[in-house]
C-alpha cells in the first residue's frame, strides 16, 4: 500500500535494529519515552521492542486523550446526557471509558441516553443541523492535533447562528504535560526513585500529528530549560526505529537537541492557519486535572468568551466532579517511567481492559492497556 | 397432493406496499404473504404442504444443528444483503462440525412500516442463496413487531446436517504440533458493512465475502478426514476464532504475520479507522487446524476450490498453559494476538 509499505519494511527494520545494537554502548542507560500514544501503540503492534538491545528500554508515556481525562469529567458528561436530554456525540472510544463509579456511555446509551458515535466533529455538526428541535453536544478532547477541527466548526457554528450545537470542551496541551513530567521539583516518592536512577527520561521520542500542528520549536525548552534530547517521529514503525537511533547517537554525544525524523510532515513553526484558528476559539485554562499526572498548570484549553454560546459547561449546569483513581493503581509511576506496567500490583489482576481501574488501562494506547493487549506473554515467559 | 390456493381480492403490492401488523395476525392477510412473497421464493413439497412443521427423511450417522439470528445494518451491502447472509450463516455453522447440510429452517420478524418490496429482494437473495447451497428451506415463521420495536427484519436461521463417517472436528482438538490455516484474506465483510453505514461515506470497493462454505469443507474433508478443527472467523475476526479454539483445547497458537492475507482495500480503511484487520468479521473464510504432516495436502485441496483459492498456512499450535495467541510480526518482533475486550472502536488519532 503506497505511503505505507515504505515505513513497514521488514528488512530496512532490521537494518535500522543492528545500527542501533552497534552504537549502543554498554555502560549508559537509554530510558526513551515515546510520548504518544499513537507510538506506543506502533511499538507493541509491531513488536518493536524486541528488536532493540536491552540497554534500550521504551517508557509509555501519557500522550493518550482518552486515558488522561479525569474519570471525574466523565462522569460529568453521562450526567449531562441523561439530565438535560441532549444529544451527545462522541468519538468512539471515549464511550467503554468509565466515569466516576464504573458507569460508562455505552451505559448510558443503554438506558436511553442519546449517545452517538462520529468520527469527526464536522459530523456533530451535521447532527446539529439535521435536529433543530434539539440540543446537540460535542464531547471534544484529545491533543493539539484535534483541537483545530473543533475551531473550525465553533467558527462555522457562529457563523451559521446554529443556537442547538454546544461542545464540551476537554481539549490538552502537550507541552505543559512534558514540562510536568521533566520538573525536578517531583513529589517525594518520585524524587526517591529518580535519585536511585530507575525513573526519569534519558530522551524523548516527540508526537507526530501534534508536531504537525504545534511545529518543532515548540519543544525547545526540553532540550534548553532540562538537557534531554527529544527527536519527532512518525507514527510508523520505521519511523520509530530511525527516531530511536538518533536519540541513541545524541545521548552518545552528551547533546540535547530537538531533531525532527517526521520531516515529511512537520515544519519548525508548524501548521500557522491551524494555530491562529485556536488561538481565536481557545484561551489556555489556568490548570487542569490529567488522570494520572494530576493538576498540571496551563496544560488545557477552555472555549474563549466570545464563544460563549457555543460552550456547553456555560450552557447546561455541568457539574464539578472530583474522583480519585483505585489506591493501587500506579499510574502516575507509570507515566513517568518510575515503574513498569508489569510492576504494579494490580495489573491484569484487579486492572484489566474490561475493568480498568486507572487511566493506563482505559484505552488501547494507555501504557497499561498496550501492554495487556500486546506484550503480557513475555512476563509469562519469564516468571 | 398440494392444498387448495387461497384467491385474495387484490394481490399484494410489492411495489409500494408495506408490513403490516396483519401479516403477522395468523388471519387470511399472513396466509397471502406466505403464499405469495416466502412460498413464492422457497417454493418446495414441504413448503407447499403448509403444515406447522417439515417432515423429513434423515439418512443414518451423527446428525448436526445449529442456530443462528442475523441483525445487520444496513440491510443492503456490498457483495451481499441480511437474506443471503441468514442462509450462508447457518450452513457454515453447520459445515464446521464437517457436515453437510441438508435442510434448513427460517424465522422472520418483521417491522410494521417495512417496505414489501425490501422484504422481496431479501427473501429473494436468500431462496437463491439456498438453491446454490442446494439446501432446501423446510419451514418457517413470521412475527410482525410495532413500528419502532424493530430494525426492519431479523432472520433466524436453524440448519440441520449430518457427518461424515470417520470425522470427527470440534474445537477443543487442536494438539501442539498441529498447522494452522486460514481458507482466504480477511477483514472484507465487516469493512463492506462499516464503510456504508450512514454516519460514514467511504468511497471503496470493497464487497463483503458472505459465502456458502459446505463445498469447501466436503473437499477438505475428503482429502484429509483427520481435520481436527475447522471454525469460521465471523465476529471478532480471527483472533477471537483463534482464542476460542486455544482456550477449547487447551493449547497456545504462534502466527507469523506475513503470512496472513489481507487485501489492499481493507488495509486501507483499517489504517484509516484505527482497526485491527485480525478482529474484523469475516462471513466467507475458515479457519483449519490439523496434523502437520498432512497440511500440504490440505492447503492443496483447499486452494482447487474456488473459495480457498488464496488459502494460506498461517501458523502452527503450541504447548502454552497460559493459552496465548503469539504473532510474529513482519519485523520479526513479537505480539499477543489478545481477545476483543468489548466492540472495536475506531481511535482518536
Amino acid at each position: 500500500m503506497k505511503y505505507l509499505d515504505e515505513f513497514r519494511d521488514g528488512r530496512l527494520a532490521q537494518g535500522l535494529a543492528a545500527r542501533i545494537q552497534r552504537e549502543i554502548e554498554p555502560d549508559r542507560r537509554y530510558a526513551l519515552m515515546e510520548f504518544c500514544g499513537g507510538h506506543t501503540h506502533a511499538i507493541c503492534r509491531h513488536g518493536i521492542e524486541d528488536l532493540l538491545p536491552a540497554e534500550v528500554r521504551l517508557i509509555h508515556g501519557p500522550g493518550c486523550p482518552v486515558c488522561v481525562l479525569p474519570s471525574g469529567r466523565l462522569q460529568a458528561a453521562i450526567d449531562l446526557v441523561e439530565r438535560e436530554r441532549v444529544i451527545l456525540c462522541s468519538y468512539g472510544d471515549l464511550l467503554r471509558v468509565p466515569g466516576a463509579q464504573g458507569d460508562t456511555l455505552l451505559k448510558a446509551k443503554a438506558r436511553g441516553a442519546d449517545v452517538r458515535m462520529v468520527y469527526s466533529v464536522s459530523d456533530a455538526l451535521e447532527i446539529a443541523r439535521a435536529h433543530p428541535d434539539r440540543p446537540v453536544v460535542f464531547f471534544a478532547i484529545g491533543f493539539e492535533t484535534t483541537t483545530p477541527p473543533t475551531a473550525v466548526v465553533l467558527r462555522q457554528a457562529r457563523r451559521e447562528k446554529l443556537g442547538n450545537f454546544s461542545v464540551y470542551c476537554n481539549h490538552v496541551l502537550t507541552p505543559p504535560a512534558l514540562r510536568a513530567l521533566l520538573a525536578t521539583d517531583l513529589p517525594p516518592p518520585f524524587q526517591a526513585a529518580a535519585t536511585r536512577g530507575t525513573g526519569l527520561v534519558d530522551g524523548f521520542i516527540g508526537p507526530a500529528h501534534v508536531s504537525t500542528i504545534i511545529g518543532t520549536r515548540a519543544y525547545e525548552f526540553v532540550a534548553t530549560e532540562y538537557r534531554r534530547p527529544l527527536v519527532i517521529a512518525g507514527f510508523e514503525p520505521l519511523d520509530v526505529l530511525q527516531s530511536i537511533l538518533m536519540l541513541v547517537r545524541q545521548i552518545n554525544a552528551g547533546e540535547a537537541r530537538v531533531e525532527n525524523e517526521y520531516t515529511r510532515a512537520v515544519g519548525p513553526e508548524g501548521n500557522r492557519k491551524a494555530q491562529q484558528w485556536m488561538d481565536e476559539v481557545f484561551e489556555v485554562h489556568p490548570s487542569f486535572e490529567w488522570r494520572g499526572l494530576g493538576e498540571l498548570p496551563n496544560s488545557a484549553l477552555a472555549i474563549r468568551p466570545a464563544f460563549a454560546d457555543w460552550d456547553a459547561e456555560r450552557r447546561f449546569a455541568v457539574p464539578t466532579i472530583k474522583a480519585s483513581d483505585h489506591k493501587a493503581c500506579a499510574c502516575g509511576e507509570v507515566l513517568r517511567g518510575i515503574k513498569r506496567p508489569e510492576e504494579c500490583k494490580v495489573f491484569a489482576s484487579a486492572c484489566t481492559p474490561d475493568h480498568p481501574l486507572g487511566s493506563c488501562m482505559v484505552s488501547a494506547e494507555g501504557a497499561c492497556a498496550a501492554h495487556y493487549h500486546y506484550g503480557r506473554f513475555r512476563q509469562a515467559v519469564t516468571a | 397432493m398440494s392444498p387448495r390456493r387461497e384467491t385474495y381480492a387484490r394481490k399484494l403490492d410489492l411495489t409500494r406496499g408495506c408490513v403490516e401488523i396483519g401479516h403477522g395476525g395468523g388471519g387470511r392477510t399472513m396466509a397471502q404473504l406466505i403464499e405469495e412473497l416466502f412460498l413464492a421464493a422457497f417454493d418446495n413439497d414441504w413448503l407447499r404442504a403448509q403444515d406447522d412443521c417439515a417432515r423429513l427423511t434423515v439418512p443414518t450417522g451423527r446428525l448436526v444443528m445449529a442456530t443462528d439470528s442475523h441483525v445487520v445494518s444496513p440491510l443492503f451491502f456490498p457483495g451481499g444483503d441480511i437474506g443471503c447472509l441468514s442462509v450462508h450463516g447457518t450452513l457454515n455453522d453447520v459445515a464446521m462440525a464437517g457436515a453437510r447440510p441438508l435442510y434448513l429452517a427460517a424465522g422472520f420478524i418483521l417491522e410494521e412500516g417495512f417496505p414489501l418490496a425490501d422484504l422481496q429482494r431479501i427473501v429473494t437473495s436468500m431462496a437463491r442463496a439456498a438453491q446454490a447451497a442446494e439446501v432446501p428451506i423446510v419451514t418457517g415463521d413470521t412475527k410482525v413487531v410495532e413500528r419502532g420495536k424493530g430494525d426492519g427484519v431479523f432472520i433466524t436461521t436453524t440448519g440441520v446436517g449430518v457427518i461424515p463417517a470417520g470425522v470427527d472436528i470440534s474445537a477443543n482438538r487442536a494438539q501442539p504440533g498441529d498447522a494452522v490455516l486460514l481458507s482466504g484474506s480477511l477483514g472484507e465483510h465487516g469493512m463492506a458493512v462499516l464503510a456504508q453505514r450512514e454516519n460514514l461515506s467511504f468511497d471503496t470497493s470493497i464487497e463483503s465475502d458472505t459465502a456458502a462454505l459446505h463445498g469447501l469443507v466436503a473437499a477438505m474433508v475428503a482429502a484429509v478426514p483427520d481435520i481436527h478443527c475447522l471454525r469460521d472467523p465471523t465476529r471478532g475476526g480471527l483472533s477471537s476464532a483463534l482464542n476460542e479454539i486455544a482456550r477449547q483445547s487447551a493449547v497456545g497458537m504462534r502466527l507469523r504475520e506475513a503470512a496472513i492475507p489481507v487485501k489492499e482495500p481493507v488495509r486501507a480503511l483499517c489504517e484509516f479507522l484505527g482497526l485491527d484487520p485480525l478482529y474484523v468479521a469475516n462471513e466467507g473464510k475458515l479457519l483449519a487446524i490439523c496434523p502437520v504432516e498432512v497440511a500440504e495436502t490440505l492447503l492443496a485441496a483447499m486452494r482447487a476450490h474456488p473459495l480457498g483459492r488464496e488459502a494460506a498456512l498461517i501458523g502452527e499450535v503450541v504447548a502454552d498453559p497460559h493459552g496465548f495467541v503469539e504473532m510474529e510480526t513482519v519485523f520479526g518482533g513479537h505480539r499477543l494476538v489478545d481477545w476483543l475486550s468489548g466492540e472495536q472502536l475506531p481511535r482518536i488519532c
